[in-house]
C-alpha cells in the first residue's frame, strides 16, 4: 500500500511533469512509436489481408506464419535486433511490427472472408468490377472486424511498446527502467499505471471506432453477418 | 434476342450441368425456365451476363457473342435479380437502386432522384428509400431488388427464382406486379422457376428441363398443359393432378367451372 501511495506521490509531483524526461513528453513518445508500429504494420498486413480474404487462397499459410509470429517472445525479438542494429529505436520499432502484423492481418482476412458470399456474388453479378466488389462492398462490411484487428494490435503494442526503452531514451518504458536500475520501485509503479491508463484510453477509442462502424452495418444485417473479432489481444510478458 | 447456342457446361468431376442446350428467346418477352433442382436452369442464366462461362457453345445477345462484351460493361447492361435480393446491407435502399447508374457515372443526386422514382414504380413508398435492407420485410426487399435492376434501363432482366423465398401472399403480389411492370416496359425477360404455377403464370413461352439441362418441352403455357410431351413433363406440371382437370356443371343457369375433385373453382364468363 505503501508503495502504490509512493507511487502516487510520484505522479503528483510537478517535478515529473516538466522537461524532456516528463510525464506528457514521455506519454507523446510512447504514443509515436505506438501509432508508427501499428501504422506500419497495417501497411503491410492491411493489404495482404484484404487480399487473401477476397481470393480466398492462402490463408492456411498466411495463418500459419501469424500463429507463428504471435508466438515469438517480443523481448528476445528485440534483444536480437539490438545486437544487430545497435542501440536507437529501429530495433523496437521492428520488434513491435512483428507484434502488431499478426492481429492486423488477422482481422483483415477474417473480416473480408466473412462478408456473405451471396452480397458479393451479387455485387459482381450487377456489374461491379472486382476492385469496386473489394473497396465498395468487402471492406465497408469488413470494417468493424478490421478496425477489430487493429485495436487488437494497438493494445498489445501499447503495452509492449515499453521496450523500447531497452535500447532508447524513449517512451514510458524508460520509468521502468531507471526505477528497476535505482530501486526506485514508486517510479516503476508510476510508470506501470501510466502505461495502464493510455492503454485503457485507447481501448475505449477503439471501442467506440468499432461500434460506429457496425452501426452503420447495422439495423442490417442478417444473424450471419454478425462476426466476431477475431482475436482478444493475448497475453504478452511485458518485461 | 437472346440466343444460346449447343451450350454445354461441365464442372470438374460431375456430371454436365448444362448439355448441348439451345433455345432463342425473342425481345420483349417473357421466358421461363422452369424445372427442378439440378436442372441447370441458374446455371443457364447466368452464362447470359457471363457469371459462368460455358464449356462450349455460345450465347449471343441481339446476334453478338457475350464473349466479346468485356463482362463488366455486360453485366451492367443486364437487370439481374436474385433470389435473396443481393442488396448491399451497408447502403441505403435509394443508394442500392443507384448503384449501377453511379457506376456507370450518372451523377449521384440524379441517380437518387431517378431512384426514387423507381420506388414508386415498383410498388413501395418513397420513405422507404432511407432505410437499409436488413430494415425491409422479404417481399420489401424484392421489390427493391427489381427496382434496382431496372435502374439502368437495361433491355434484359435476369431473374433468379426471384419470388422463391417469400411468402406465399407475397409472392402473388409480386408476381402480379412484374406482370403489371412487363406490359409497361417490355423488356426481354429471361426468369428462372421451380415452381410450374409460377412459371404458367409469367411466361409467354415456357421451357421445361430435365436434370442436366435438357429441354423436356418448350411452348406456350397452354401448349404444354394442353399436350405434354412425355410421362416428365405430364407429371411437372401435374397434368393429372384433380386441380388441373376441369369440367362444368350448370348452377341456376350459371356454368361453374369444377375440377375433377368436385371443387367449384371459378365462374365461366358469358
Amino acid at each position: 500500500m505503501n508503495l502504490f501511495l509512493d507511487a502516487l506521490a510520484w505522479l503528483t509531483d510537478p517535478a515529473n511533469w516538466t522537461g524532456p524526461g516528463g510525464i506528457p513528453t514521455r506519454v507523446l513518445q510512447h504514443l509515436v512509436i505506438t501509432f508508427a508500429a501499428v501504422a506500419a504494420a497495417a501497411v503491410v498486413a492491411l493489404p495482404t489481408g484484404v487480399l487473401i480474404g477476397h481470393t480466398r487462397k492462402g490463408a492456411g499459410v498466411v495463418g500459419a506464419i501469424a500463429g507463428a509470429a504471435r508466438a515469438i517472445p517480443t523481448l528476445g525479438l528485440l534483444t536480437l535486433l539490438g545486437l544487430a542494429l545497435g542501440i536507437g529505436l529501429e530495433a523496437p520499432l521492428l520488434a513491435l511490427i512483428v507484434l502488431a502484423v499478426p492481429s492486423v492481418l488477422a482481422g483483415a482476412y477474417a473480416g473480408v472472408q466473412n462478408v456473405s458470399t451471396d452480397t458479393t456474388g451479387a455485387a459482381k453479378a450487377i456489374g461491379m468490377s472486382p476492385r469496386q466488389v473489394v473497396f465498395q462492398v468487402e471492406i465497408p462490411l469488413a470494417a468493424p472486424v478490421i478496425i477489430g484487428g487493429l485495436r487488437a494490435a494497438t493494445l498489445q503494442v501499447v503495452a509492449t511498446a515499453t521496450l523500447a526503452a531497452y535500447t532508447a531514451d524513449f517512451g514510458l518504458g524508460r520509468y521502468l527502467f531507471a526505477g528497476l536500475k535505482s530501486r526506485d520501485y514508486a517510479e516503476m509503479l508510476a510508470g506501470a499505471l501510466l502505461v495502464a491508463v493510455l492503454a485503457l484510453v485507447l481501448e475505449l477509442l477503439f471501442a467506440a471506432a468499432q461500434r460506429r462502424a457496425a452501426g452503420r452495418i447495422a439495423a442490417t444485417a442478417r444473424p450471419d453477418d454478425a462476426v466476431a473479432p477475431p482475436d482478444s489481444p493475448q497475453e504478452k510478458e511485458l518485461v | 434476342m437472346i440466343e444460346f447456342e449447343t451450350v454445354s457446361k461441365t464442372y470438374p468431376g460431375h456430371p454436365a450441368a448444362v448439355a448441348d442446350f439451345s433455345l432463342v428467346v425473342p425481345s420483349h418477352s417473357t421466358v421461363v425456365l422452369v424445372g427442378s433442382s439440378g436442372s441447370g436452369k441458374s446455371t443457364l442464366l447466368r452464362t447470359v451476363n457471363r457469371m459462368v462461362e460455358p464449356t462450349s457453345g455460345r450465347v449471343l445477345i441481339d446476334g453478338e457473342d457475350v464473349r466479346e462484351r468485356d463482362p463488366v460493361a455486360l453485366r451492367r447492361s443486364i437487370g439481374y435479380v436474385l433470389q435473396h435480393g443481393g442488396l448491399l446491407p451497408h447502403r441505403s435502399v435509394i443508394d442500392n437502386i443507384a448503384t449501377v447508374p453511379v457506376l456507370n457515372g450518372v451523377p449521384k443526386r440524379q441517380a437518387r432522384t431517378a431512384a426514387t422514382e423507381l420506388l414508386e414504380r415498383v410498388g413501395l413508398d418513397p420513405k422507404v428509400g432511407r432505410r437499409y435492407p436488413g430494415q425491409l420485410s422479404g417481399g420489401q426487399q424484392q421489390r427493391v431488388g427489381v427496382a434496382r435492376a431496372l435502374a439502368a434501363d437495361p433491355n434484359i432482366l435476369l431473374m433468379d427464382e426471384p419470388f422463391g423465398a417469400v411468402d406465399p401472399i407475397m409472392r402473388r403480389e409480386l408476381q402480379e406486379e412484374l406482370l403489371r411492370l412487363q406490359s409497361e416496359l417490355h423488356k426481354t425477360i429471361v426468369f428462372v422457376t421451380h415452381d410450374i404455377d409460377e412459371a404458367f403464370l409469367l411466361g409467354d413461352e415456357v421451357v421445361v428441363l430435365r436434370e442436366g439441362g435438357v429441354i423436356a418441352q418448350r411452348g406456350t403455357p397452354a401448349e404444354i398443359l394442353g399436350a405434354p410431351a412425355d410421362d416428365f413433363v405430364r407429371d411437372f406440371v401435374g397434368a393429372d393432378r384433380a386441380e388441373r382437370e376441369l369440367h362444368t356443371t350448370e348452377v341456376d343457369g350459371r356454368t361453374i367451372a369444377v375440377d375433377a375433385a368436385g371443387r367449384p373453382v371459378g365462374v365461366l364468363a358469358s
